[in-house]
């Protein structure tokens, strides 16, 4: 077996352990609660989403898991091991695409493929690919990234992410800043990569509905301070349908909790 | 085609009222020289090979002082973006000298080198380091934070992140910054020439100077224009294909 096959098998997904994870930011206006001794488990390959409202610190709390920021106090372990930075076991999906202009797709995903080691460059060319291939985008590897759309920037973003085969990943927003139609194949898609290719993933969301429709598990989060207010398991088969009666019906159960526990500031209605 | 007629029309039009205005004799043609004139001072400049001699060492100068100039300024300019410490005390010292007219350099310059051709090198780098400083500082912190967080999920480190990330991200403003240092480096150099009278070499600036002392304004006013063409073609040859080249790859150009 050659090497390319070896890294093309999919890593197996992490168990995530976070232990009572508090954050305090100061601002000019005062500390903020950002997260309030938060625990969590997460068990392998399991979709966990995260809604809530603007500041209930679940942002932060992804970007704590890929240690991007520290917490103050607590700890995030990956298989027993507690985290200490960013790592390429830990990839991150961000709102917006966060691709580098000055690259085309294809060295976008190389940036990523270079920075593993253990590979040679034409093994890193033919991940690329697949990855690309995997979110229908093997046409445009030589394309500049100001030329696609905003939904196939989140595709390559999503390649990109995927590229160095890790074994969490998290998404923050990833798909709130685009248009109904493409958010839904969107859905289809992240779907249909995860059966190929399970992951453990956080996915963070306004959007209740499009939580219902992913998440093995929905984990409503409230503001000052940041915790979570409730959970619900969504034991639906998969594929799911975002417009299914039953997605909405496990929407409608979160939403009431969320208007019940919280005044819904800053929330989007289950779109 | 179309939009070549305007100028053309503009340009011809202004010399064709600028030669009428000299025929109607109404100030001293030692004041006010024909265009012809003008013209014949560039020919015969050309001819004998006095224009052509001073644009190079015009030029030389220029792209000497310009590169030292860059090669001093760029670096500065990302240790002031990365350490506060050096923000708060060189990037201070940039933002003041930055406002001084690079011509003020010079009488500093002929105290310490004398008539040389380091006095003219001197306030060209001065007039370049700052405003390259200023414009890379800008650059590189005007990078959207995210880029360097991505790249760090990625494995991405210290150097790595600074050559392949904010390196390349800060092109855009290191390409204009490297555009403004040109200017001021174009102008510093001709308030040297001006003042600085070295053997060395006799630049366009000291041919404007004398053409002043000797009262032929046609030299004046061709020495002019030449300098206003090489400050064009600098900007049509060297930056406008760079900064093209730049908008076009990072998906900003209008």
């Amino acid at each position: 077996m050659t090497a390319i096959h070896e890294e093309l098998r999919p890593a197996p997904p992490v168990k995530l352990v976070i232990q009572g994870v508090s954050k305090t930011f100061a601002t000019r206006h005062g500390p903020i609660h950002a997260l309030d001794d938060i625990s969590l488990s997460v068990r392998e390959g399991e979709f966990v989403c995260m809604v809530g409202p603007s500041g209930c610190g679940k942002s932060t709390l992804l970007n704590i898991i890929a240690g991007l920021e520290t917490p103050d106090s607590g700890a995030v372990l990956t298989d027993g091991k507690p985290i200490t930075g960013p790592g390429r076991d830990r990839m991150v999906l961000f709102q917006e695409p966060a691709l580098f202009p000055w690259l085309d797709v294809m060295s976008n995903l190389m940036f990523a493929l270079k920075l593993k080691p253990n590979l040679n460059n034409q093994a890193r060319r033919e991940v690329a690919l697949y990855y690309l291939g995997l979110v229908g985008l093997g046409k445009f590897a030589h394309a500049h990234i100001h030329e696609l759309s905003g939904g196939m920037k989140q595709r390559v973003a999503l390649a990109r992410a995927l590229a160095p085969n890790p074994r969490v990943l998290l998404m923050d927003e990833p798909f709130a800043a685009l248009d109904a139609i493409t958010r839904e194949q969107l859905y289809d898609d992240i779907q249909r990569i995860q059966e190929e290719r399970p992951k453990t993933i956080i996915f963070v969301t306004h959007n209740v509905r499009e939580a219902a429709c992913l998440g093995d598990r929905v984990l409503l989060f409230a503001p000052r301070p940041g915790r979570i207010e409730g959970e619900f398991p969504v034991p639906l088969p998969r594929p799911r349908d975002f417009g299914s009666l039953e997605v909405a019906r496990h929407a409608s159960e979160v939403m009431h909790a969320l208007k019940h526990h919280l005044k819904p500031e800053g929330m989007e209605a289950a779109e | 085609m179309k939009r070549m007629l305007l100028p053309t029309l503009l340009f011809g039009g202004l010399v064709v009222v600028w030669e009428l205005l000299v025929r109607a004799n109404i100030w001293s043609p030692v004041m006010v020289p024909s265009p012809l004139s003008v013209l014949e001072y560039l020919w015969r400049a050309g001819a004998d090979g006095t224009l052509g001699a001073a644009m190079l060492v015009t030029v030389r100068r220029l792209l000497l002082g310009y590169v030292i100039g860059l090669l001093i300024g760029l670096p500065l300019g990302f240790m002031t973006a990365r350490f506060n410490v050096c923000k708060d005390t060189l990037g201070v010292v940039a933002l003041g000298l930055q406002t001084l007219p690079s011509v003020c350099w010079v009488p500093l310059a002929l105290l310490w080198f004398g008539q040389t051709e380091a006095a003219t090198l001197f306030v060209v780098i001065m007039g370049t380091v700052w405003s390259a400083l200023i414009a890379t500082d800008h650059g590189v912190r005007t990078i959207p934070p995210i880029y360097v967080r991505a790249a760090m999920t990625m494995g991405s480190r210290r150097l790595h992140t600074w050559v392949k990330v904010i390196l390349p991200a800060s092109l855009p403003f290191i390409v204009s910054g490297m555009k403004q240092g040109w200017a001021f480096a174009w102008r510093s150099l001709m308030a040297a020439e001006i003042y600085v009278t070295i053997l060395t070499g006799f630049g366009l600036g000291q041919l404007l100077h004398y053409g002043r002392e000797l009262h032929a304004m046609d030299q004046v006013l061709g020495v002019m224009l030449i300098i206003i063409l090489i400050g064009l073609l600098a900007d049509r040859i060297l930056f406008s294909p760079c900064e093209r080249a730049v908008y076009r790859r990072w998906g900003t150009a209008k």
